[in-house]
């Protein structure tokens, strides 16, 4: 029996079958019939943005933290070239999203009308697929069709166009189950072939490291308990990249911290030095590897990844696996089992000693200070007020946010989200929105840097809107502190606009939004600062003035090797000796 | 590792590198992309490579499957045997794209090209013209008092050497289709 029905409410329809509970957008002329729709039902909550740069950046907080797709309703034109800089971060980073914009008229397209733009033909390059809808009785079919194309194989954005009168026409509807099974399946199940290659080198490898990225979380809870097992069982150490935090527990024993330009010591060089690497989900890019040349030199390279084109395509790997993190780490244990849970115990037993060496430098050390706030101070008390608690963090993009990756501990997969491909500043403000849409008695906070900040501000008005009691913790240097450091280290101190002149009051600003402000500034009371953050029971913007001129470290400088890192104020201590110490 | 006895895989060049015509050899393939006949899906295509850098050198595109919606592109590229694995990778996960082989690893193919030649002029010229295009088995398809309209079909390369012959003796236009190609046997 088929069920006639206007292409607007074949949206509503469509959304409801895909277990869709929350919408981010904004409406506009192209929109009108489906925002009718909306009003006209109550499953389906409609978050209004105050930008659409937001609602796709609250929907990628969404889906983040929850592992379902966000879904983005914007309109034509302006409202859907908006959305281009969400959807870029959301491909970088493999975000499942869809996002419907609406479309001048079919009989319009083409003519420049108003609020037309060539929106499939902007969007392409940014999102995984898009389709134009130019008939009603696709529409169903192509809604379905999004959800699948999204959440399989390597996840992305997706864009559907809707022309204005294809929503006003009527045809019947199809649910999820009435379509052809969609054409595109990527394989989930890697080469046993590749696996047991894989287990024999586990079973003899001196050094062997599991370098994880955000591959691990994507593929879903499961998968994160089997890295997990996979590391305790085997004692094969871990580091993971900043889009992977959390898959494996910071409080693990295997954990060795983040990797990259400003991870740890010991996971770079382990990295370096390793003579086994498993690549886990991540993606060998270039934040990671540093120089390539001299990137892990002494290492048998294995790459687990759902998507064929991430291998070869920076670092060679002498095992390729193409397929799911879950599916392959499943049957990659299960061999391992199966062959006698063997590992080479006395080399892996030096080779903990050996990092424990690097460990010893104690590479995240600054200097304190009892009159200015330290920013890396200011997340450690964070990090120990918050502990224990059902907590969510977002970031924006900058020194703020690698200090968050270094000093916050994620014990928990889809609990860290960050726009770690793409880098876009004004990330963090709206995702963290869209983090507490989807976890209304979490606690949610946004780490953010007063010029990253200030890019999305105006989605304040969405959280006091909602009621959605976001903490904005805005690490305060009056610089844009990243483009700050570089101009000290490579282009000879010459600060060109790296200084946020004509700061708004963060306090005032907080009570225009209509929500609460404070701004802390002496260390001593700092602690009763992040906990009047914590306990008011509304949105809450913290202005914490930290030191000016604080540099991020340890850096490895761009074009370097991981054992050439910059260690900051560790370099200095001086009471550390050790084996690592001859490489820095 | 030296105790697994197998080959290390680093490669010696960095990311920027990678697309250098002198830090390894270029190589020319011919690719043939079955895909989805949906609008936009050539627009993908030739984004991809105008948008990662690769190389085109020729392109062609048609309907070969009415009622499966389904078109077959056929193109030459050319780049480091990095850099064209890296374009069937990256061909392989456009979601229209159904099928991409490389023929000129797959094993033999035919390759054809079909050329339209005009050539102007009078005399000894136009007799030269002539008597080279029944060398080539070329076919007039247009004839005024002054000029011809040749059509050759064949590899790339003939059509080049034809082009060279015809061009001292007044070849004023020139239009090529691009390479079509299948491979041999079953």
């Amino acid at each position: 029996m088929s069920r006639i029905m206007t292409g607007a409410r074949m949206v509503i329809e469509a959304l409801r079958d895909q277990g869709v509970d929350t919408v981010f957008g904004y409406p506009g002329g192209a929109v009108l019939p489906i925002y009718d729709e909306l009003f006209q039902q109550n499953d389906i909550t409609h978050v209004l943005v105050r930008h659409e740069q937001g609602a796709v950046h609250m929907a990628e907080g969404y889906a983040r933290s929850t592992g379902k797709p966000g879904v983005v309703l914007v309109t034509s034109g302006p409202g859907a070239t908006n959305a281009v800089t969400g959807l870029t971060d959301a491909l970088m980073d493999s975000i499942p999203l869809v996002v419907l914009s609406g479309q001048v008229p079919t009989f319009l397209i083409g003519t420049d009308g108003f609020q037309e733009a060539d929106t499939v033909g902007i969007t392409r390059p940014c999102t995984k697929h898009n389709w134009l809808v130019k008939d009603t009785a696709d529409l169903s079919a192509t809604i379905h069709k999004a959800f699948h194309v999204a959440t399989s194989g390597r996840p992305g954005p997706v864009l559907i166009d809707i022309p204005k009168d294809v929503q006003f026409a009527e045809d019947a509807y199809q649910g999820p189950k009435q379509i052809d099974p969609p054409r595109y399946q990527p394989v989930r199940k890697g080469s046993v072939t590749a696996i047991t290659r894989l287990v024999e080198l586990i079973e003899q490898a001196e050094r062997p490291i599991l370098y994880t990225g955000g591959g691990v979380v994507n593929s879903g809870p499961g998968a994160s308990q089997l890295l997990r097992e996979l590391a305790d069982a085997t004692g094969i150490p871990v580091t993971s990249t900043l889009m992977g935090l959390g898959a494996y527990p910071a409080s693990g024993k295997n954990w060795i911290g983040m990797l990259g330009m400003h991870g740890l010591y010991e996971a770079n060089l382990a990295m370096h030095g390793c003579d086994l690497m498993i690549n886990i989900g991540a993606r060998f890019d270039d934040r990671i590897t540093g120089r390539i040349a001299e990137f892990s030199p002494d290492s048998v390279k294995a790459h687990i990844d759902i998507d064929p084109s991430s291998i070869n395509k920076v670092i060679h790997v002498d095992i390729p696996i193409i397929g799911d993190v879950g599916h392959v780490l499943e049957d990659l244990l299960k061999i391992w089992k199966s062959r006698g849970r063997k590992v080479n115990t006395a080399a892996l037993g030096k080779w903990w000693e050996q990092i424990e060496g690097w460990k010893s430098k104690n590479c995240l050390f600054y200097r304190n200070s009892d009159t200015i706030i330290k920013p890396q101070f200011a997340l450690q008390r964070l990090e120990a007020l918050t502990k224990g608690r059902d907590r969510y963090v977002a970031t924006e993009v900058g020194q703020h946010q690698m200090w968050a990756a270094q000093f916050l501990h994620f014990d928990e997969p889809n609990r860290w989200m960050t726009s770690g491909g793409l880098g876009t500043m004004g990330y963090g403000l709206p995702a963290s929105i869209g983090v507490q849409m989807a976890h209304p008695e979490a606690l949610v906070i946004n780490v953010a840097g007063d010029a990253s900040w200030l890019m999305n501000m105006q989605e304040m008005g969405t959280a006091v809107q909602f009621r959605l009691p976001v903490k904005q913790f805005i690490l305060n240097n009056e610089r844009l502190g990243m483009v700050r450091q570089w101009q000290q280290l490579l282009h000879g101190e010459r600060y060109s606009q790296s200084w946020s002149d004509s700061l708004p009051d963060f306090v005032k600003l907080a009570e225009a939004f209509g929500c609460k402000g404070a701004q802390v500034q002496d260390p001593k009371d700092l602690d009763d600062a992040i906990q009047q953050m914590i306990d008011y029971d509304g949105p809450f913007i913290l202005d914490v003035l930290v030191e000016k001129h604080e540099n991020c470290f340890p850096m490895i400088p761009s074009g370097k090797p991981h054992n050439e890192m910059l260690l900051g104020d560790a370099e200095t201590q001086g009471a550390i000796q050790g084996a690592g110490a001859a490489l820095v | 590792m030296n105790a697994l006895n197998i080959q290390k895989g680093a490669s010696s060049h960095s990311a920027y590198d990678l697309r250098d015509p002198n830090a390894q050899v270029e190589e020319s393939h011919t690719l043939a992309v079955l895909v989805e006949n949906e609008p936009g899906v050539l627009a993908r295509v030739i984004g991809l490579f105008s948008g990662r850098g690769y190389n085109i050198d020729s392109l062609t595109v048609a309907e070969v499957d009415h009622t499966g919606h389904q078109s077959r592109i056929t193109m030459v590229t050319s780049g480091t045997p990095a850099v064209i694995e890296q374009i069937k990778a990256q061909l392989g996960r456009i979601v229209p794209v159904h099928e991409v082989h490389d023929l000129t690893v797959e094993g033999p193919a035919v390759e054809r090209e079909l050329g339209l030649f005009k050539v102007c002029g009078q005399g000894d010229k136009r007799v030269e013209a002539l008597r080279i295009a029944e060398i080539f088995r070329a076919n007039v398809v247009d004839s005024t008092l002054e000029s011809f309209v040749f059509e050759l079909v064949g590899t790339p390369s003939k059509l080049d050497a034809f082009a060279e012959l015809m061009r001292p003796l007044g070849l004023s236009d020139l239009a090529r289709t691009g390479v079509a190609a299948l491979a041999r046997g079953i």
